[in-house]
């Protein structure tokens, strides 16, 4: 299990923090948010739930929008729009 | 199939409690009073996962991310809760006591602040995250809260030397006292005993109701002075404070864009600024109500324990050991560790030490253990079974949610839930309590002890974020580098 932040295509990345736990999913998505562009989109991959509302409420304040949000075997999903 | 397979499994959690509550009643009545904390614990749990409530996640989370959420139910769990307080303590049913007032919590709230951002998790946090199958959390519960404590009081030696001789004094004169007046020779032996003895005895224990009524304290005095001044107008104040640096800014400029779509002037006044802080509170309903029902359910738990303590003429379970014949149990002055509310690391600190105490380590030569807590089986601890009961309770919330998922640690996560639960037991032990007992039910029982630890909390928490924004950064530069 490691952290890994890739470029998945022109715009997009993907976040996968699985197996971590609090803080770093969410300290990880916010550090990425901030590497990206306006209208970038990062599809963050946790399987911690705790993380789930912090990182919603933190893309609320930020401007950030959440595109999607699903759970898939036991892992949690979230396709944020930098904002 | 895996919801009925996790629905099953939660009923089975809940069905073994009852089984466990009924064997423990059929051997004697007197284990209601146990019965009772199992309960509660597991009501505990069940709110702490439902509202993913953990107080290292209220500094931690604003500092690092801007999220309010959890610090939010924390003051609205505050708030209820000192109102209940208040009530129990104007009815003579509270089992609330101060706690030594002094510069250590101050000290200790860092230590602890620091251990639970590092860990993941406050003690309670940890707790309810084992539930969630959350193995780093384990570790900081095995090796940092029960281990870690139990070794942290009862060292000798070197640390000795490190003590004031002031304290060393200070701790003899009250042994000879105690040992004329009461015929115990009371073990003075580790670090801690003279820090114990020889500080903290030593420094005053008040609430604001004594304060402002001269130490004769009425219902007025419970409800202004412990609720009002100490609890409710702190909490609103910070609740304004997080409000004003957190959330206005978003808040205020999303009202002026909605104001300038209707082709209204952008002008905000003082009611948009309460609609800010509303919607601050609402943000996580989840949360909120989960604070409101967490006051509540501490409140109920104190009147609980004091209808316990009349009913069976006690006021302390280490009572009703004696008279079941487990005199072993209890420590030298006959009583077990039983706060008679809501708490968290004495009684993990008394696991590591009974299981210190098989391989051969004498955890009764020291005040903590052998004065002041005794040392009972595991099977016989009142607060320890309420520790179980929020593990269990937490479970079977995230087996009903499906959010149950056995997770090992990495090497990375070993490293972080060893050195936090160790800082975090450090960090609780001095302040005889942690962010429940050192922090929440002091602070809304009107003992400003609980602000002082609260401050140190978030300072230790402050720097807990600063090294892991520094650690993270590090870690994206190498993903960045690579991409």
């Amino acid at each position: 299990m490691a952290m890994k932040f890739e470029k998945t295509g022109e715009g997009t990345y993907m976040l996968d923090v699985c197996g971590y736990v609090c803080p770093h999913p969410q300290i990880y998505c916010k550090k990425s948010l901030e590497k990206m562009e306006e209208g970038d989109k990062v599809e963050v991959v946790f399987d911690n739930p705790s993380s789930k509302e912090t990182m919603i409420q933190m893309c609320e304040q930020a401007g950030h929008d959440i595109l999607e949000q699903k759970t898939e075997g036991g892992k949690l999903i979230l396709v944020i729009e930098k904002g | 199939m895996e919801e009925k397979k996790n629905t099953a499994w939660a009923f089975l959690i809940t069905a073994g409690l009852i089984l466990t509550s009924i064997l423990y009643y059929m051997t004697d009545v007197y284990y209601m009073y146990l019965i009772v904390y199992i309960w509660f614990g597991y009501a505990y749990g069940m709110m702490l996962q439902y509202g993913r409530f953990c107080f290292a996640s209220a500094s931690r989370d604003l500092f690092a991310a801007g999220v309010p959420r959890m610090a939010v139910g924390i003051m609205i769990a505050l708030i209820f809760f000192s109102v209940i307080q208040a009530i129990l303590a104007a009815t003579n049913m509270s089992t609330f006591h101060a706690a030594p007032f002094g510069i250590h919590m101050l000290i200790s709230g860092s230590v602890f602040g620091v251990g639970m951002v590092l860990a993941g998790g406050c003690a309670s946090g940890s707790l309810y995250k084992v539930g969630e199958g959350n193995m780093t959390s384990l570790l900081a519960v095995v090796f940092g809260l029960c281990l870690g404590q139990a070794i942290f009081v009862d060292v000798g030696g070197i640390f000795n030397k490190l003590v004031p001789q002031s304290w060393v004094d200070s701790a003899h004169r009250t042994q000879a006292a105690i040992k004329a007046y009461q015929g115990i020779d009371i073990p003075i032996n580790s670090w801690f005993d003279h820090y114990l003895v020889g500080y903290v005895w030593n420094q005053p224990q008040y609430t604001i109701a004594k304060l402002i009524s001269g130490g004769q304290p009425d219902t007025i005095h419970y409800f202004v002075g412990n609720a009002l001044i100490n609890s409710i107008i702190p909490a609103i104040a910070l609740l304004c404070v997080i409000y004003y640096f957190y959330n206005r800014k978003t808040f205020i400029k999303k009202k002026k864009k909605a104001l300038k779509k209707q082709g209204l002037p952008e002008i905000t006044g003082f009611k948009d600024e309460l609609s800010g802080i509303w919607s601050m509170i609402t943000a996580s309903k989840r949360t909120s109500i989960m604070g409101v029902l967490v006051g509540i359910t501490a409140g109920l738990h104190i009147l609980t324990m004091a209808g316990m303590q009349k009913k069976f003429g006690v006021l302390n379970f280490g009572d009703l050991l004696k008279r079941m014949g487990h005199t072993a149990d209890v420590s030298l002055k006959g009583t077990v560790f039983d706060p008679g509310y809501w708490y968290i690391t004495s009684q993990e600190g008394q696991v590591g030490a009974w299981i210190l105490e098989k391989f051969g380590w004498n955890m009764h030569d020291n005040m903590f253990f052998g004065y002041v807590n005794g040392l009972p089986e595991l099977w016989r601890n009142p607060a320890l079974w309420m520790s179980l009961g929020i593990v269990f309770g937490a479970m079977v919330m995230a087996k009903l949610q499906n959010e149950f998922k056995f997770k090992l640690p990495s090497p990375e996560l070993i490293m972080w839930g060893f050195s936090g639960g160790l800082l975090m037991g450090f960090g609780s032990r001095p302040s005889l309590g942690c962010n429940i007992g050192g922090f929440f039910i002091r602070a809304s029982g009107g003992d400003p002890n609980g602000w002082v630890y609260g401050t140190g909390m978030v300072l230790g928490a402050f720097i807990g974020v600063k090294f892991f924004n520094w650690w993270t950064e590090r870690k994206m530069a190498k993903e960045m580098a690579a991409m």
